[in-house]
This record gives structure tokens, sequence and C-alpha cells, in this order.
């Protein structure tokens, strides 16, 4: 008896642990199995205008307002606290560039994927969560429509293009907030502002800003759609497949980000 | 002819189906019969290969679906229709464009023509005007009968029907009754109909198949089941909450305590 529960004890968080690595590698094979099935279904002829429009601007259009309001405010508190610092060595000037690099490198791309993972992932998990445990899924099936072509391709497509549209408005807002505060608070020079605000930008900053958030689409879509279509349960798995395609995709975005600041440094570094 | 072979099939450990047999010949109107949660739909399911048997073959005209690639299975599909159980309507589309939905994708019809083969549909499940209007905006019954006009709109060979009659008022499940009946003698579809209904089981079928304890314990005409010896079969078309099935499960425990829970009810005191 006390043997039997002893060895659960010891054994316990073994067995636990080997439940879970396997379970999370199920989880990133199912991911990579939708991902290859979006691409491979995106070549299939029969695009669904209507629909893809109406995701463009579920994702893009009706994101826009909150992005914009976070991407203005970032840029005002980013000039304010790095103000405190600057000051003191008279280097105010320098706050421009700091705002336009650290906005367009970083916090534009990652914000605006995370508002649109909160948004637009759960919507898409909850909405597809629902086709599923009411059988309509299943009856795309029976009507002989591929639920992946028919569901998840027109979001696929509308996130890889408005995420980074999107993050390309953050960007430009940032900068602004910044440049309300630069020109309005601590009386650098109108020209001077946009000056230092652009000169140490490069394209390469933008660019790979870009190449994150469309790395950031991908992971969105795939997260939320692959929760939606696998949840069950009723009403109470919907809410749960929402809950975790919002926590995993905010997980993974912030893994990709880490991923390529990194892989961008070592390139061009040197 | 569609053959289900040794059908084994299990959820989450628990089995649900354990070697079921059954064979619908062509043409012919199949009901199964069998109380809630016994798998009905899930044999339902086999049958269009939205459900993989752990075990075992499902045979359409020989050939077995369970192994065929998605284009083979989206080909036999097209000459199959479905009607679920909860109607399983797409939500964001209106009703015309759930109706017409293969008509819309797979064909070339023009909107007109379109418009008016939805049209004919909805009237024969006895529905009119209501093509724009969102699934959200009917009740369960009309929801019911949207589902079936969908599943007949591209003229299918075969048709499974699960549970046609639940939640539709008794007019309206004659109406739905007639129109299978209808569909099967005029247009010679082999359908699959579940259902628990028994007036209506009588109805429709040629044959009746009973579902009990994850496989087919009697299958025969009409009369053959109304009249058969076996208690299983007795107990559920005459309806009674007394017998072999009720005695087997725990429905049948929760009546034998029946009593004591009363008592227990009777010595609780509300106090305000
Ligand atoms: N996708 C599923 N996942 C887990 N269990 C299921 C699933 N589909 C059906 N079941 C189980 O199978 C049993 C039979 O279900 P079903 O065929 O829907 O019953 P019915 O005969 O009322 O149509 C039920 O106990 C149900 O819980
Ligand atoms: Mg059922």
């Amino acid at each position: 008896m006390y043997k039997k529960i002893l060895t659960r004890s010891i054994l316990g968080p073994f067995n636990y642990a080997k439940k879970s690595v396997r379970e999370f590698f199920m989880y990133i094979g199912g991911l990579a199995v939708l991902l290859v099935q979006t691409i491979f279904w995106i070549f299939v002829p029969r695009m669904r205008k209507i629909q893809l429009l109406d995701q463009m601007s579920k994702v893009g259009v009706s994101s826009f307002p909150i992005v914009f309001l976070i991407s203005i405010f970032t840029g005002i508190v980013l000039a304010l606290q790095s103000a405190y610092q600057m000051q003191k060595v008279s280097a105010e000037m320098y706050i421009a560039s700091l705002v336009s690099l650290s906005i367009t490198r970083e916090l534009g791309p990652v914000l605006t994927a995370l508002i649109v993972a909160g948004r637009c992932g759960a919507a898409m998990t909850a909405e597809l969560g629902t086709m599923k445990v009411t059988e309509q899924v299943e009856a795309l099936e029976t009507l002989s429509a591929n639920p992946v072509q028919y569901l998840v391709v027109p979001r696929f497509i509308a996130l890889l293009i408005m995420l980074p549209l999107l993050t390309i408005c953050a960007d430009f807002f940032g900068i602004v907030g910044g440049y309300i505060i630069g020109v309005s608070k601590l009386n650098i020079a109108h020209g001077m502002y946009l000056k230092m605000s652009f000169d140490p930008l490069a394209l390469k900053d933008i660019l790979t800003g870009i190449i994150k958030s469309i790395s950031f689409a991908i992971i969105i879509c795939t997260i939320s759609c692959f929760e939606g279509l696998n949840s069950a349960g009723g009403a109470e798995g919907v809410g749960r497949a929402t809950t975790s395609s919002v926590v995993r995709s905010f997980i993974l975005i912030i893994i990709a980000d880490c991923f390529f600041t990194a892989l961008f440094y070592f390139i061009f570094a040197k | 002819m569609i053959e289900l072979k040794n059908i084994s099939r299990a959820f989450q450990g628990q089995a649900i189906l354990e070697n079921l047999d059954l064979t619908i010949n062509t043409g012919e109107s199949m009901v199964i019969i069998g109380r809630s949660g016994c798998g009905k739909s899930v044999t339902l399911k086999h049958i269009m290969g939205l459900l993989h048997p752990d075990k075992g073959k499902v045979l359409i005209d020989g050939r077995d679906i369970t192994s065929l690639n998605e284009k083979d299975l989206n080909k036999m599909r097209m000459n199959f229709g479905m009607l679920f159980q909860g109607a399983a309507l797409f939500d964001s589309l209106s009703v015309l464009e759930n109706v017409g939905f293969q008509l819309f994708e797979y064909t070339d019809m023009s909107l007109e023509d379109i418009k008016k083969r939805v049209a004919e549909c909805l009237g024969r499940v006895g529905l009119k005007g209501v093509e724009n209007k969102k699934p959200a905006q009917l009740s369960g019954g009309m929801k019911k009968r949207v589902g079936l006009a969908r599943a007949i709109c591209m003229f299918p060979k075969v048709i499974l029907f699960d549970e046609p009659t639940t939640g539709v008022d008794p007019i309206m499940g004659d109406v739905i009754d007639e129109l299978i009946r209808h569909l099967h003698e005029t247009l010679k579809i082999t359908s699959v109909t579940v259902t628990h209904d028994m007036k209506s089981a009588y109805k429709i079928a040629d044959r009746i198949a009973m579902l009990y304890d994850k496989k087919i314990v009697a299958i025969g005409t009409p009369d053959e089941i109304k009249n058969s010896d076996n208690p299983i079969v007795k107990q559920f078309v005459t309806g009674s909450a007394e017998g072999p099935i009720t005695d087997n499960d725990e429905n049948g425990e929760l009546r034998s305590k029946d009593n004591s829970s009363h008592s227990h009810i009777k010595n609780l005191k509300i106090e305000l």
C-alpha cells in the first residue's frame, strides 16, 4: 500500500512530464500539419473574394482604432520615460532616434500582433469553435467542401496582408506620439526632431519589423484556427479554446520575436 | 448498397459501437431506432465518412470509404445528402446560401436558377420567403427543415436523416415523413433515417433496425418489429418504463432508489 503510494509519488512527476512533453509535441505537430494544409489550399483555385474581404475588414479595419491609440500612447510614454535620463546628459535630441528605432524594430510589430491576437485571434477561435461544436464543420465536409480551404485560408491571407499594414500604421503613429512630446514638451525643434527620427532609421529596420509581423500573422492564424477546429465540449470547450488560443499566441509571438531579434542581430551586427 | 461491416468505435476509451453489422440496399428506406446516446448519430457519421471506425469497414457499392483519399471521398459525398441532428446550418450564411451552398460552389448556375431551385426545395419542406433570413432568426423546427432542404438540394442518391422530426410540430412532422416517403418512392432514393419516433418510423421504413448495447439487435420490416418477441424491441416500441432495457442501466437503479429519495425529500425542512 505505502509502497504503491511511494512509487506513484516518485514516478508521478516523471509520468506527468512524459505526458506533457508528448502532448506538447503533438500540439506542435498539429499546428505544423494545419499550416502545411493551409499553404497547400492557398494554391488551389477558387479564391473566395467576399469572405477574404470580410475577414480583411474584420482584422484590419476594425483593429485600426485600437492600434492607433496604443501606438500613439506608446510613443508618448517612450519619449517621456527616456526624457528623464536624456535630460540629465542634455541629449534630448536622441529621444527622437530612440523612439523611432524602438518602435519600428520592436514595439510596433509586437504590440500590433498582441492586439490582433487578442482581438481577432480570439474571435476566430470562438467562431470556428462554435462551428465545430455545432457540427457545422462536419456539415461543410458533407457538402464536399474542405474546412481548411473554406474557413482557414481566407483568414490566413487576411492576416498575412493586414498585420504588416497595421504594423506600418503603428510605426507611423508611434513616431507621431514621440514627436508630440518631443516638440511640445521637450522643446526640440520640429525639423531637428524629424531629422533625428529618420536619419538613423534604415530600410532594414522597417523591413525586419515587417518580416516579424508576417511571422506573427502566421502564428496567430495557425494557433487560432487550430484551437477552434479542435475544440470540443460545447460552449465551455469553446471558451477554453479561446483562452488557450490567446495565451498560446502571446507566448509564441514573444518567442518568435526573441528569435528574430537574435537572428537579425547576428546578421546585421557585423 | 451501403454495408457496415464489423464496425467498432470508441470515444476516449469508451466503446460506443462494437462489431456492428448493417446492410442497406439500394433504394431502400432504412430506419435506425434506439435510445438517446446509444450511437445512432455516430453510425450515420460513419456512413458519411465523417468518423472513421477503429475497426471494420464501410462499403459503399463495394468500395471501402475508410481508405479513400479526400478527393474521392468528396466525389462520393456529392451523391450524398445529410441532415444533422442539430441542423448544422452555417450561421454566417443566409438561408438561400445555406440551401444553395453546393449550387453556388460547384455549378455555374445563374443566381436566378439557384433561387428557383432553393425556393423549390424550401417549398418541399413547407417554408416560403425565408431565403434572406439568417439561421439565428429561425426557430428550431424551421432550422431542421432548412437543413432538410439543403440535404435534398443537389438531387442526392442517398440521404441520411438524423432525427428529422424531433423538435418539429406534429403536423410538420407528418409533412416531413411524407416527403421522405415521396423522395423514396418517386426518385428511388436510398435513405437512412435515425429516429426514436415510432409513428414516423413505421411510416417511412421499408426496414427498421434497432441499435442497442453497441450493436444492431433486431432488424426487420415495420410489421416484424411491431410484433417482435424480442423483449428489448418490445419495450422500446411500446415505450414502456418497465423492461429489460431499463433493468440493465443506471436509470433502472435510479428508479429503484426513487422511494428512498422521496422519503428523503419529505424530511427536508425549508427554513425561511
Ligand atoms: N465526437 C465525440 N467525442 C466523444 N464522444 C462522442 C462523440 N460523438 C459521440 N460521442 C458519444 O457517443 C455516444 C453516442 O452518441 P450519439 O451517436 O450522438 O447518440 P444518439 O444515438 O443519441 O445519436 C454518446 O455517449 C456520446 O457521448
Ligand atoms: Mg443523435
